[in-house]
């Protein structure tokens, strides 16, 4: 009975399918457009038919481009790549042809097609096609528009390599000091009943929905007084906070605390209490039963909410543009230099390609770690 | 657990949210009934144009500010009670322009323009993304198993990106003929231009917004989704309701614990909102209450940073967010007495 009379008409199946079409299209174009814009010249960039935005006639002009030819051959390799990524490679992995130990096969096999891709695709590849395509005629002329002179500008000439290591330090700590913290205290969170570590989860909740910019309003003036209230202490080197990026990564790491230690402890809950009620009385110590039989099993969700103190860290706007100073800056608040001068459509190309360098990271993020992502989002919802 | 191992498993975490949230909360709540300002001496000087015999001397009075042995200018912290809350509020003038119905002249000083904004963006973006999300959901439940995680795949595109930049990408598409502005022009044949007047660029802030949590909202919903008690379906079909009723009555009733918990988390959020104003670039029009806190806390060109202002507009600021959160801490204290902590 079920099948038949939940059945659906064709016209709301045919509805349903095209909204879920036009929502994938909403949700992915202005990511889609802001790549093609990034690898025009700014001509073809700004220019108002769409079509020239895609092919870049300037661009082509110019002689930067690619041939058809060229397409057919990149497309074909990197289609190879993947399906020896997706098949091939899990395969041979699990056979065991590349050693016994699974994770080090996993390294060895990746890295084996990571660096052929690259020698191949960058390396044999456009050796190749200069001999062709001179000798193809119309297929081996230049087609669609192509240069990469604005990532150029942006990572060598701009410096965005200085600020791109500023991230990965800032957002390296906040992993690590939010999960060392956090997974101890969301497991005794998880496994206490009592008074205080119900108002501390309410604090906790309190905390998650402070303005950044409050904390901030309170951070600033102590930060920038404190080589004087530090040199107490610490003598004359004492440093000050203003400007450092460990100051910001313990304010990053604090203000992420009250989501992690929530997230942490409800992964934790799922842990059965037998597990480590059973090493107690083996005559482990609480820290003993932590170490040899919870940390075993609490990966999946260790990776989870690490990710999501990555996408904080990498992410924050508020904070680090406030509390680092020009030398020291993150990737996120540098764009902002670069789009608000808007002298000329070359420089707004530029913060372009600026922001497609932050995107593409969180792009293989999401490709990568899909599955956790979605289970970190409904693990506090589902309970809750 | 015993209390000592309890303190040892959370106290690192403890301290880190005493000291950088705890702390400051009370640091700036104090700031803001102070005002520091360097001390100035008055003194004399005697300033002589240049003349040959009968040189004109003038004594002039001059404020300098007072420097310590360092060579830095020493600064005196005076309580002013509520002097910085008046600055920042403007009462006189607020009042003056609401018994006059003059709702322009309200607008023209910061917080309640930015309070409009931020109360206005907040309790509109709300409905869109929720029905949004929930269609996402009901669709992608609805499609073919194959295609549901490349789907997710794009729809969690949206709400992982770097908020700053997702708004400057949309940014990107309308401004100046941008490609969505030109498709507009032609279609409509008109000039448009959608950064000249506020109404604009705050519809395509709230624009931004919504595409950006709709995911957060679909992907929850659609786990939710996947809990649906298929019995109850079946009976309700067997009562007659139809699809509309059985979605009103069976789905979205099985999903209110999470259109709730999704409503609060959206509320908590975009009552912060911030990086919409940065990727528009709308401060010349539109301003949320953090984005005038963090005004605030911008050096000047004389490199001060009017701390005490910005603390009491971040102390008004907290206001909203005690607001919304007592119906939650209503909920979890509730909760805890039924001895069930969520």
């Amino acid at each position: 009975m079920t099948s038949r009379t939940l059945r659906q008409p064709f016209s709301l199946r045919i509805s349903s399918a095209g909204f879920l079409a036009l929502w994938c299209l909403v949700a992915a174009f202005p990511i889609f457009w802001i790549t093609v814009m990034s690898v025009k010249l700014p001509v073809d960039s700004f220019h108002g038919n769409a079509l020239n935005v895609i092919f870049g006639p300037v661009t082509r002009d110019a002689g930067k481009g690619f041939s058809i030819l060229d397409i057919v051959f990149g497309l074909s390799i990197i289609g190879a790549a993947i399906y020896l990524a997706i098949r091939t490679l899990p395969n041979t992995v699990e056979s065991g042809k590349l050693g016994p130990n699974i994770s080090l096969a996993w390294i060895i096999g990746a890295g084996a097609l990571v660096l052929s891709f690259v020698v191949v695709f960058f390396g044999i590849m456009p050796l190749v096609l200069d001999f062709l395509n001179p000798a193809s005629g119309a297929l081996g002329k230049t087609a669609v528009g192509f240069t990469t002179e604005h990532y150029k500008t942006v990572w060598i000439d701009r410096n965005f390599i200085n600020n791109f290591e500023n991230s990965l330090i800032v957002t390296a700590g906040v992993v690590a000091v939010s999960l060392t913290v956090g997974t101890l205290a969301g497991y005794g969170l998880a496994r206490s009943s009592s008074q205080l570590s119900f108002w501390i989860l309410i604090a906790a909740l309190v905390f998650r929905a402070l303005p950044h910019s409050v904390l901030v309003a309170g951070y600033l003036p102590v930060f920038i007084r404190s080589a004087e209230w530090l040199a107490p202490i610490l003598g004359d080197n004492a440093p000050t906070l203003y400007g450092k990026p460990f100051a910001v990564i313990a304010v990053l790491v604090a203000i992420n605390q009250p989501f992690t230690i929530w997230m942490l402890r409800s992964f934790f809950q799922n842990i059965p209490r037998e597990l480590d009620e059973a090493a107690r009385v083996d005559g482990c110590s609480h820290f003993g039963a932590f170490r040899r039989v919870i940390m075993p099993v609490m990966w999946p969700g260790v990776i989870t909410t690490g990710l999501f103190s990555f996408l904080l860290g990498y992410n924050d706007f508020l904070v680090t543009s406030l509390l680092l100073d020009a030398q020291n800056q993150t990737m996120v608040p540098a764009i902002t230099g670069l789009f608000n001068r808007e002298t000329t459509t070359t420089d707004q190309v530029v913060a372009v390609a600026a922001a497609v360098s932050i995107t593409a990271p969180l792009f293989f993020l999401v490709l990568v770690f899909q599955r956790q992502i979605v289970s970190g989002l409904t693990a506090g919802a589902v309970k809750g | 657990m015993k209390f000592r191992t309890f303190v040892a498993f959370v106290g690192p975490s403890l301290f880190m949210m005493l000291v950088f949230i705890a702390y400051p909360l009370v640091a700036v709540l104090i700031q803001s009934f102070q005002i520091e300002q360097p001390v100035y001496d008055t003194v004399e000087v005697e300033v002589c144009s240049p003349g040959f015999v009968n040189p004109i001397c003038n004594v002039e009075q001059k404020s300098v500010p007072r420097l310590d042995e360092n060579g830095n200018i020493i600064t005196n912290t005076s309580w002013v009670g509520f002097q910085s809350y008046a600055n920042v509020l403007e009462f006189g003038r607020a009042w003056e322009s609401v018994k006059s119905f003059d709702f322009g002249g309200l607008q023209s000083i910061d917080f309640w323009k930015a309070l409009r904004f931020t109360l206005t963006f907040t309790f509109i973006t709300l409905p869109f993304a929720l029905v949004l999300g929930m269609a996402i959901a009901l669709t992608i439940n609805n499609a073919t198993p194959v295609v549901r995680g490349p789907v997710i795949f794009i729809s969690l595109l949206p709400f992982i990106i770097t908020p700053v930049i997702g708004a400057l990408s949309i940014n990107w598409l309308f401004r100046g003929d941008g490609i969505i502005t030109s498709w507009l022009e032609y279609w409509l044949g008109r000039d448009l231009s959608f950064f000249a007047q506020a109404w604009t660029i705050e519809t395509l802030m709230m624009t931004y917004r919504v595409w950006h949590i709709a995911p957060f909202a679909a992907i929850i919903f659609y786990a939710g989704l996947q809990t649906v008690n298929q019995d109850t379906l079946d009976s309700a079909v067997v009562d007659g309701a139809n699809r509309w009723q059985r979605l009103r009555y069976v789905v979205v009733a099985h999903l209110m614990p999470l259109i709730i918990f999704v409503s609060i988390i959206h509320l908590m959020d975009s009552y912060r909102v911030f990086e919409e104003v940065v990727g528009f670039s709308s401060q010349s029009y539109v301003i949320s209450l953090q984005w005038m806190t963090y005004e605030f806390l911008i050096p000047d060109d004389a490199g001060n940073r009017a701390i005490s202002r910005a603390s009491a507009s971040a102390m008004l600021t907290m206001i909203g967010v005690v607001i919304i959160l007592i119906p939650l801490l209503r909920r979890t204290w509730r909760d805890h007495k039924r001895g069930a902590l969520i």
